[in-house]
């Protein structure tokens, strides 16, 4: 049972609102102590994972770009562009944003959208637009919550389309685990089986969505 | 062949200005530990593989010290002003978007070309298309509105830096996963689960497993980390192995649980905590409370999903 005092160190450092980095180490060290390593094993094995886990980091090379184009004014442009769209308000905007997000990652175009990417330079910007125009009063507070809602809606779209797609990792995790258990699944017949829970999600955050725009 | 090092190159490059500019930046608050912060993250791309697995650490641990402890400042070099951006907003209409689809469209061509594109590795096609397609973007780009040379760098670092220490937190949770996994928390979890189940009862051995795909993707952060732990312990001996289900619809559906657990969790920091920080949000966890109301209805539906479908 010692290894999980690492997760209770993470549970407790999150409640407690520490810096989650120095939390993260002492939960590591808590658990590889627990199961016997010693202190630079756990060091050692932190440095190997971090290392090979740098592929996550890449994607920020895109932030240079994506700054040039808000000093050149793109996000002033995108908040015009909702301005001169009647109809638009931030629900629509948004379940436009979260169908475009579900089929581009159900045909495997996860890289296309993104929070550096389309988010913060065009999404939050067009869909705090829209928030003004219903409600030109509305606080720094209700802004954030457009905010963050924009952001939740990039996540839902890209979690609740990509597992669609045959080849992305999740399908081929699943298929290889099977495989080692020895039933073989082909990753059709697993993809299918997200489509349900697709549509649910495009239905209850559509809903949801929808329903921000009648609270004003 | 165009693999990763090409693309670790590149971002080791990038990061290795941002510690420079940082370093001659006098107006930069905690100039020194800001620039220390980004010139190891440029040291771990540029030179991670030569470094050996303590050095990593050791690497780490450097990163901590200066990220945990509010070492790490945000940079505010010059640029242009609200009514400036305004009027280049005005001058330049829609044209302005192009640019911003350089990456996705590069990204999009790369992914369709991949199989006949041999000089790219199959693997890493995604990582190099959005690597090369943020150099195109930032030639082109530069070259039709001709802003000051170090513009670009200047500008990724204003960005950079108010995402500043949480940039390295879903690297860090995931070297974390790697040492559970060695300490063999996921087989203790996974046995303690297993026998929250009485013999027989379908609907519960359903709930157990879909909660406990939700809640060990929320401790470790990620649902491919608690997927092998779930399964081997409830999915394939109960649900699968004594009540009979079919194995396709168990993981698929189960998979989805543990997404809805990835919304609700700061574990996932790239989803939930890193852009709150790129979105200027003043509550750490204003993505997450956006994100509970969809997701627990959703994990209930996954839940009678599973009961519904793998059980015909």
């Amino acid at each position: 049972m010692w290894p999980l005092l690492g997760l209770a160190v993470l549970v407790i450092g999150f409640a407690l609102r520490f810096n989650p980095l120095p939390v993260i180490v002492a939960a590591a060290l808590a658990s590889g102590i627990g199961a016997g390593l010693s202190p630079l094993a756990v060091v050692a094995a932190l440095g190997k994972a971090f290392n090979s886990a740098r592929y996550v980091s890449v994607p920020w090379v895109i932030l240079p770009v994506i700054g040039l184009l808000e000093r050149a004014g793109l996000r002033e442009r995108a908040r015009t562009i909702v301005a001169e769209m009647a109809g638009a308000t931030t629900g629509r905007l948004l379940i436009v944003y979260l169908l475009f997000r579900q089929l581009t990652s159900a045909v495997g175009l996860t890289a296309i959208a993104g929070h550096a990417q389309t988010v913060r330079p065009l999404l939050a910007p067009m869909a705090e637009a829209a928030a003004e125009r219903a409600d030109p009063a509305i606080t720094d507070a209700g802004r954030q919550k457009v905010r963050a809602m924009a952001a939740a809606t990039d996540n839902i779209g890209m979690f609740f389309g990509e597992d669609i797609f045959l080849a992305v990792a999740s399908i081929l995790l699943i298929k290889g685990f099977l495989e080692s258990q020895g039933i073989i699944v082909a990753p059709l017949q697993l993809s299918v089986w997200a489509i349900p829970t697709a549509i649910c999600a495009f239905l209850i955050h559509g809903a949801r969505l929808l329903a921000m725009d009648r609270r004003r | 062949m165009i693999g990763l090092p090409f693309v670790y190159d590149i971002a080791g490059l990038v990061f290795a200005a941002w510690s420079l500019l940082t370093l001659r930046d006098r107006n930069q608050p905690r100039r020194i530990t800001s620039a220390a912060f980004w010139g190891l993250l440029a040291l771990s791309f540029l030179a991670g593989d030569r470094l050996g697995d303590i050095g990593n650490g050791v690497l780490v641990l450097g990163l901590v010290g200066l990220g945990g402890f509010a070492l790490v400042a945000r940079a505010n070099p010059a640029t242009t002003s609200d009514t400036e951006r305004a009027a280049s907003a005005a001058r330049h209409g829609n044209r302005l978007l192009l640019p911003a689809l350089i990456v996705p469209a590069v990204a999009l061509i790369g992914t369709l070309a991949a199989p006949s594109l041999d000089f790219i590795e199959a693997k890493q096609v995604t990582l190099v298309c959005l690597a090369a397609g943020a150099v195109i973007a930032v030639v082109v780009t530069s070259l039709w509105l001709r802003p000051p040379p170090l513009a670009p760098l200047q500008e990724g670092r204003r960005l950079v830096s108010q995402i500043g220490w949480a940039i390295i937190l879903p690297q860090m949770l995931a070297s974390l996963g790697a040492v559970f996994a060695l300490a063999g928390v996921g087989q203790i979890v996974g046995g303690v689960v297993g026998g929250l189940i009485p013999d027989g009862a379908r609907f519960i051995a359903v709930l157990v497993f879909t909660l406990g795909m939700a809640g060990f993707t929320m401790v470790m952060g990620n649902a491919f980390a608690a997927f092998p732990v779930m399964m081997a312990a409830v999915g394939l001996p109960v649900l699968v192995g004594s009540l009979g289900g079919n194995p396709a619809v168990v993981a698929a559906i189960g998979m989805l649980a543990g997404f809805c657990g990835t919304l609700m969790t700061p574990m996932a920091a790239n989803f939930n905590i890193v852009p709150a920080a790129l979105l200027e949000l003043d509550d750490r966890s204003g993505v997450i409370k956006a994100q509970v109301a969809t997701a627990l209805p959703l994990l209930a539906i996954n839940t009678l999903l599973i009961w519904g479908l793998a059980f015909r």
